[in-house]
Order: structure tokens, then C-alpha cells, then sequence
């Protein structure tokens, strides 16, 4: 059993996909749009990882959710209550430089923990990423 | 583009909060965080969150000292100004209001460093920020600490 694709919901998805590609630099895995649902599936993922996706997917409307449940699933969303994504990098000082100066803006600095280095941005929606560079567990470090 | 809602907006005057609770901001910092006039602001963070901004910059700030009292062998009055709190007086106050001890007392209630459990700092952080109460509060509930029932276990060590 593996992880294929995992999803956030989002409120726009070319403002999503231009996040997520121009941004963080991750490429597109598919771009499919069904005409007749009003349906769009798109996946993006980090270069070097081809197994493991992101579905970028509209906050639904009718008939798939109620009008109601629909704007409050947006709200959640924007309200950070959405979810996390964890990703893990080599060096979170060197993507923290290189996702800032695409215009990236991080909620905290890289900040030692004791299980490594972390910190953390926002996608345009409010979902919740955290980028971790996983280290040795010491109590020194945190 | 599609319109964006209104709670985006607040979302980055908490996550404001969240980042930089330790320096001097005020409410009004929140506000323009989130491109808002300071009352309007107050009303709609309320409405979404349901606490007022400086509700959720004050429990940031006491989950943050909470942590250090835990964790670190800080003074009290060091741990008062690493949290952006000013006045010794009024976080002694606050801190006995929410956590319902002192700090010093507080802290002798913890076990070491050593044996926490390890989660993800932001874990700690989203779940441990207490909620706010006044000292008319007929409850005489405690206030949640964390389980400390089990002890440290590398292999179970939680990855963030």
C-alpha cells in the first residue's frame, strides 16, 4: 500500500496551479477538464518525487455539495482550517531562500526543533504547509 | 479569479500572531495584516474565530510561556518579555486566570524536559494555546495539561 495522491481543497485553481508551479517550481501531473461535469482534475507534485501527487480540487457546488455547505467549506478552507501538508527538504534554510525570492511568503523563519528544522506558508487558498528538514532527535537542538 | 473570502483576510492577521507573538503588536498590527480597519477587523476575527484578536494574541502568548516554563530553565520575568509581554504584573495574571497556578508553580508540576512527548512543534503549538477565561468562571474544571503516561520511545517518535 502506498500514497498516491493527496488533496487540498482550493478556491481558485488557476491561482492554485500558478502557485504551485511558478512558486514552489513543482510540475503539473495532469491537467484534465470534463466539459460536461464543469470539472477540472488537476494534479501537481514536487520534480523528483513522480509517485506522489497534490490534487488541487474546487471547493464544490450543486449538486455535489449544497449551496450552503459549499460556502462554508470555503470559509473552512480560508480559515486555515483546510489542513496541512508535511513535506520534507534536504535543507530548509536553502528551499526557505529559494521559495522566498519566487515570492513565497513564509508564516515563520526556519526554526530549530528538537526532530530538525522547520517552517511554514500558506498556499493562496489558506492550506497549511509545512516544509521540515528531518534530523536526529535532540532535545539540544529545540 | 474567484472571490476571495473574507476569512482568507483574517486568516494572516492569526497567522501574524502565531509568527511574531513576541514582539510588541497590537491589535491594530492585526488589523492591517489583514488589509482592515482595526474595528471592523475586531468584529469579523470574532465572528469567525470566535475570540476577539487580542483574545488570540493573549493565549498565543500564554501557550508560548507555557512552553518555555516547561521547557526551559527561563526566569519567569525572562520568559514574561520573550513572549512580548510588557508588564510582569498583568502576565502573572493572566497566566493564573487561564492555567489556574502560577508559573512558578505551573512548571514544578512538570516532569524534566527529558520526558515529553515528542510531536511536531506546530502540533504543540495549534493544540496547546489555551482558551481564554475570566475569574467569574463558576467551573472548577482544570485546565488540559498534555499526558505525560508514556514515556520517550524513539521508534514511536512522530514525524511532522
Amino acid at each position: 500500500m502506498k500514497i498516491g495522491n493527496a488533496q487540498f481543497w482550493v478556491h481558485d485553481q488557476d491561482e492554485a496551479l500558478a502557485f504551485y508551479t511558478q512558486k514552489l517550481g513543482w510540475e503539473v501531473r495532469s491537467d484534465v477538464t470534463m466539459d460536461e461535469w464543469n470539472f477540472r482534475w488537476l494534479v501537481v507534485g514536487p520534480v523528483g518525487q513522480a509517485d506522489v501527487g497534490l490534487v488541487l480540487m474546487p471547493v464544490p457546488g450543486p449538486p455535489m455539495l449544497d449551496a450552503t455547505s459549499s460556502e462554508q467549506l470555503g470559509e473552512l478552507v480560508a480559515k486555515g482550517a483546510g489542513g496541512t501538508l508535511f513535506i520534507t527538504t534536504d535543507d530548509c534554510q536553502a528551499t526557505y531562500d529559494e521559495l522566498s525570492a519566487r515570492g513565497v511568503v513564509f508564516n515563520d523563519p526556519p526554526t530549530p526543533q528538537p526532530y530538525g528544522i522547520d517552517t511554514s506558508f500558506r498556499d493562496p487558498s489558506g492550506n497549511n504547509v509545512r516544509v521540515t528538514q528531518v534530523m536526529e532527535f535532540s532535545y539540544e537542538r529545540g | 479569479m474567484a472571490d476571495v473570502p473574507l476569512a482568507r483576510h483574517l486568516l494572516r492577521a492569526k497567522d501574524l500572531a502565531d509568527a511574531r507573538y513576541f514582539e510588541a503588536l497590537t491589535v491594530a498590527d492585526l488589523a492591517s495584516a489583514a488589509g482592515l480597519s482595526p474595528a471592523y477587523f475586531s468584529r469579523e476575527f470574532r465572528r469567525a474565530f470566535g475570540e476577539s484578536p487580542h483574545q488570540y494574541l493573549l493565549t498565543r502568548r500564554l501557550e508560548r510561556a507555557a512552553a518555555l516554563l516547561r521547557t526551559t530553565d527561563r526566569t519567569v520575568t525572562e520568559i514574561c518579555f520573550a513572549v512580548g509581554l510588557s508588564s510582569l504584573g498583568s502576565f502573572t495574571t493572566s497566566f493564573r486566570r487561564v492555567y489556574r497556578s502560577t508559573p512558578m508553580s505551573y512548571r514544578a508540576s512538570f516532569p524534566p524536559p527529558e520526558s515529553m512527548i515528542r510531536i511536531p512543534a506546530c502540533v504543540a503549538k495549534a493544540y496547546g494555546r489555551p482558551a481564554n477565561r475570566t475569574f467569574r468562571e463558576v467551573s472548577d474544571e482544570r485546565v488540559p495539561v498534555p499526558s505525560r503516561s508514556s514515556t520517550p520511545d524513539p521508534s514511536q517518535e512522530v514525524m511532522p
